[in-house]
């Protein structure tokens, strides 16, 4: 299988999760942002960081980006995007997600882990969780209170397309109904603001997020009729 | 049409007849220098020129003579103090670079920018250098937090912080942050930055190759920063509120495609010198590369980027403009250069080339606007031999006994007043704000006594860390110096890391008065002799002098940054205790030591007498055991023993560890004396029980004093001493005292 990490001139966790894709031992590359080809790919991450300054609305200007009409495309042929922190608020940004993503209610940047509420274990992204488990994966935002009209939760939860939640009482950002991650109605696109690309080792603190990547494997390999046992 | 925005400049007569130059900070003595070496009397722009390369900020005319006296050779030594930062070999062909630089007056007057622009120098100090910036530590100093204008600094100046690094995508992962009525109005921004390099890439800031051209990279060139290494070198006054336009505007986006374009420039292997530009801008960065090279530059501003209308040849040269780089190639390698550039969007101009002629000379719409020579810029400013006198209240303060405050009978509600001390509390509401896992290679997030960084590809890690206690400095400079390395090589040691090398911020009041000059002396005199004895060459560094207010000079305070080498992954330690039953262990001697303690600042406010003695060999000592014990597998834990004293460290130990521990001490000492005592050179370990026997014996064979004070043990602190109860409170409560302390007082 093959990954596709976007790089936008102010990305800076593109080489986090390009180290974490590479530790489940599959195939990765670094995509520039002008890139207007994606068709090699199985899989696209969109990274965290700044992706042009975000001096503007966070992922405002990287919605324009020559390889974001790629990222479109392949999601309309159902490959697997995922958005991480800035990649969420891209892919929000892009109309590839519903929602947008706003200032922390703290006003502060927060980094520290998290524990998340895996809420739909039934994606692409997360078929190695089990339903409910609650997992420890690091934040690091100013910018990740989602938010979306009443109209949007309730469809939101209608097609089960929430699939993280900020565990207990632990919401770091004031994000509607606890909200940390989403998928489109497909279900193919995933957005979320914690870092599973952070969180691939005991070293760093916590290996919970690495069965989001092996997920995505799983995913594709029984799409192609081979799939990990699990 | 373009227009004139700036007033018509002074002529030479008029800058010699008006005493201009003394608005620069230029002194009558100096002056006729400058003339001297120019056969004439200097223009405006020429004028301006010397008066920033020669302020101490950019001459380290004043500290020479203490800078002296730093040992900065050693086998691991790859580059000592005079480039960018230094270089520490780590093996395998890798290097380690580091270097520690103060934002203090720019933090004083804008602390957002002052503090931002602060990381975005450091940053660049390390990858002109060629290194790939891998964490950002810091060292911060305020007033007392109850005071309305301090917390406004504190807030701002981590928010700027933040807001650069986390921005350009570079972990801050630890610091230290001490709060003292000493720095109110002046506090201290020491921003410290580490990369890794292979050995066959570092670069120096040389302009080689007479003809060859030279590249400006970097936004446009603007009027902010103007006078910013002058700045630097005065006291703060009332007046620094209008000398806002010497502070700079920082653009961490900028920054990071230029860190991004610069590392792939330098790994194409073309670039025959390079060097940002920070202090003094264009002007610091041409002479310094054509100084190296024992060359000459002519530079055409016309051809400078600019971002405003009309500017002068001394706003272009004196411009602090941020994010900048200036380099040479060969002229054959220029499309390859230019490329790179245009890949990541910025601006690449050739301003210049290198001449044989030793001699700076700047052309501007046609004309020569000035010709100085080079050596006299960089090397001929006069050196000062200050007057320096050991103020009388050194010798009366000897006769106070630290120890004499009535006894303490209630040490649960002293034990969480010093907690919840600023200085001591937790700075989570500090460090949560900055992004310290990106490049996910912190392995020792901040928090325990240094950072860990994992080095990728290898089994090694770096530890890092940032010390100075001002308090000790103030009492004794010589002792506090010592101590001030001392405990910064402690911290590396409980992290499990080698110590290797330090970088220092000598932050002191102003040198022109005799008993600050003393305490430069004294205190370059203890940390150097730290260095010797500990292995810790001084690599480079940065001098931030003048930190004054209306009140007097800040507490003297050298801030040491220190890196260790973990030479295995496995070696990682942490001072959280690890599981119930391990066994607690006491290393080193506690004595009646309260001068400049957080007890003594938290019972009266101040500090008095004299601080804690350390003994050098003792210290060198216990580490090695240490060390030794942590590579060997034989500890869970290793907590240095600071602030706060033994109570603290045990606190703290449990807090982290989310444990409860069992202690009982005994002692000739009152049980305050000994719970609270600041006693160097003395470290907390815990062991699991099957190996509490090794380590002991180990510790013996080592000749390192030590007891086995109890074990980890339920959800409570419990401290007997001489078989009564001391200190007896859940860990809950106390952790809720420590975290508590600053966000309510930033409420």
């Amino acid at each position: 299988m093959k990954f596709a990490v976007l790089v936008f001139p102010g990305s800076n966790c593109d080489i986090d999760c390009y180290k974490a894709v590479e530790a489940i031992g599959e195939q990765v590359d670094y995509v520039w942002h002008t890139a207007t080809d994606l068709s090699g790919y199985d899989a696209i991450l969109v990274p965290g960081g700044f992706s042009y300054g975000d001096y503007l609305r966070c992922g405002a200007i990287a919605q324009f980006a020559n390889v974001m009409n790629e990222v479109k495309k392949a999601a309309d042929e159902g490959k697997y995007i995922l958005g991480i922190c800035n990649g969420f608020q891209i892919l929000t940004e892009a109309n590839l997600l519903p929602g947008a993503l706003i200032r922390n209610t703290g006003l502060k940047f927060r980094c520290h882990g998290t524990p998340l509420e895996v809420v739909n274990s039934n994606t692409a992204f997360t078929n190695q969780y089990s339903q409910g488990e609650i997992i420890d994966i690091p934040i690091a935002h100013g910018e990740g209170n989602y938010f979306c009209d009443e109209e949007t939760l309730a469809e939101l939860k209608a097609n089960n397309q929430i699939v993280f939640r900020y565990a207990g009482e632990t919401n770091p950002n004031g994000s509607v109904d606890n909200i940390a991650g989403i998928s489109n109605k497909a279900g193919n696109v995933v957005g979320m603001m914690p870092h599973p690309e952070r969180a691939v080792s005991q070293i760093l603190g916590s290996e919970d997020g690495l069965r989001m990547f092996t997920s995505i494997l799983n995913a594709w390999r029984e799409q192609h009729g081979a799939a990990i046992n699990s | 049409m373009a227009q004139q925005l700036t007033a018509k400049e002074p002529t030479a007569e008029q800058i010699a007849d008006q005493r201009i130059y003394t608005q620069f900070g230029v002194t009558d003595y100096e002056y006729e220098l400058i003339c001297g070496f120019l056969g004439r009397k200097p223009n405006y722009t020429e004028i301006g020129v010397f008066s920033v390369m020669w302020s101490e900020h950019c001459s380290y005319k004043n500290s020479k003579p203490i800078l002296k006296k730093f040992p900065i050779t050693g086998p691991r030594v790859l580059m000592g103090p005079g480039e960018g930062a230094g270089i520490v070999d780590i093996g395998d062909n890798q290097a380690v670079v580091f270097k520690i630089e103060s934002h203090n007056h720019p933090s004083a007057v804008e602390p957002y920018q002052g503090a931002a622009t602060g990381v975005g120098g450091i940053l660049r100090d390390i990858f002109s250098m060629g290194a790939r910036p891998v964490a950002i530590l810091n060292s911060l100093r305020f007033g007392n937090l109850n005071n309305e204008r301090v917390k406004y600094l504190f807030e701002n100046v981590v928010s700027g912080i933040a807001g650069y690094g986390n921005c350009i995508g570079v972990p801050t992962v630890g610091g230290e942050v001490m709060f003292d009525e000493s720095y109110e109005g002046n506090p201290l921004v020491n921003a410290m930055c580490v990369g890794l390099i292979d050995h066959d890439k570092i670069q120096r800031g040389v302009a080689k190759g007479v003809g060859n051209p030279v590249f400006y990279v970097g936004p446009a060139t603007g009027r902010d920063g103007i006078h910013g290494a002058t700045f630097a070198s005065v006291e703060l006054s009332e007046e620094s509120e209008e000398k806002r336009t010497a502070v700079q505007v920082g653009d961490p986006f900028m920054e990071k495609l230029v860190m991004e374009a610069t590392l792939e420039l330098i790994n194409s292997g073309i670039v025959l010198g390079i060097q940002d530009m920070g202090a003094a801008g264009l002007t610091c960065s041409s002479a310094e590369m054509a100084s190296k090279a024992g060359n000459g530059l002519e530079l055409y501003l016309d051809e400078v980027p600019q971002r405003e209308t009309g500017m002068t040849p001394y706003e272009m040269m004196l411009s602090e403009s941020q994010e900048r780089m200036l380099f040479v190639v060969e002229p054959q390698h220029e499309a390859q250069a230019k490329e790179i550039f245009d890949r990541w969007g910025i601006i690449c101009a050739k301003v210049g080339k290198v001449t044989d002629d030793g001699r700076l000379r700047l052309f501007h719409q046609g004309e020569e606007v000035a010709d100085m020579p080079v050596k006299a810029l960089v090397d001929e400013c006069p050196v000062y031999n200050k007057p320096s006198s050991e103020p009388a209240s050194f010798r009366e303060s000897a006769a106070i006994d630290t120890a004499a405050f009535d006894e303490i009978t209630d040490l649960n509600g002293a034990l969480e007043k010093v907690l919840a001390s600023p200085t001591v509390a937790s700075k989570e509401w500090v460090y949560n704000q900055y992004d310290y896992m990106v490049r996910t290679a912190t392995a020792v997030r901040p928090g325990s006594d240094a950072a860990v960084v994992l080095v990728d590809g290898t089994r090694k890690a770096l530890a890092m860390t940032t010390d100075c206690n001002g308090r000790y400095v103030h009492l004794d400079p010589e002792m506090g110096g010592r101590i001030a390395v001392a405990e910064a090589a402690r911290n590396i040691v409980c992290s499990g890391a080698e110590p290797l090398a330090i970088t220092d911020n000598l932050n002191f009041g102003n040198p022109e008065k005799p008993e600050i000059f003393w305490q430069l002396e004294k205190s370059a005199d203890g940390m150097s002799e730290a260095c010797v004895k500990l292995d810790t060459p001084v690599i480079g560094g940065n001098v931030s002098l003048y930190n004054e207010n209306a009140k007097g000079a800040i507490y003297p305070t050298p801030v040491i940054g220190m890196v260790g080498l973990v030479h295995d992954v496995d070696h990682i330690m942490t001072q959280g205790f690890k599981s119930e039953g391990d066994v607690i262990v006491l290393l080193g001697d506690t004595k009646a030591e309260f001068g400049g303690s957080e007890l003594q600042y938290v019972l009266s406010g101040a500090p008095a007498g004299r601080p804690p003695v350390i003994d050098l060999d003792v210290e060198k000592q216990v580490q090695d055991a240490v060390l030794g014990a942590i590579q060997q597998g034989l500890v869970a834990s290793a907590h240095d023993l600071s602030e706060g004293g033994i109570a603290v460290a045990l606190a703290e130990s449990c807090i982290s560890g989310g444990v409860g521990a069992e202690v009982s001490l005994t002692s000739d000492l009152r049980p305050d004396h000994l719970l609270f005592s600041e006693s160097q050179s003395r470290i907390l370990l815990s062991a699991k029980p099957e190996q509490a026997d090794a380590l002991t014996a180990l510790l013996s064979e080592q000749g390192v004093q030590f007891a086995v004070i109890g074990k980890v043990s339920g959800s409570s602190l419990t401290i007997n001493v001489n078989g009564k109860s001391g200190i007896a409170a859940p860990v809950q409560q106390l952790e809720k005292v420590w975290k508590d302390a600053i966000p309510c007082l930033m409420k």
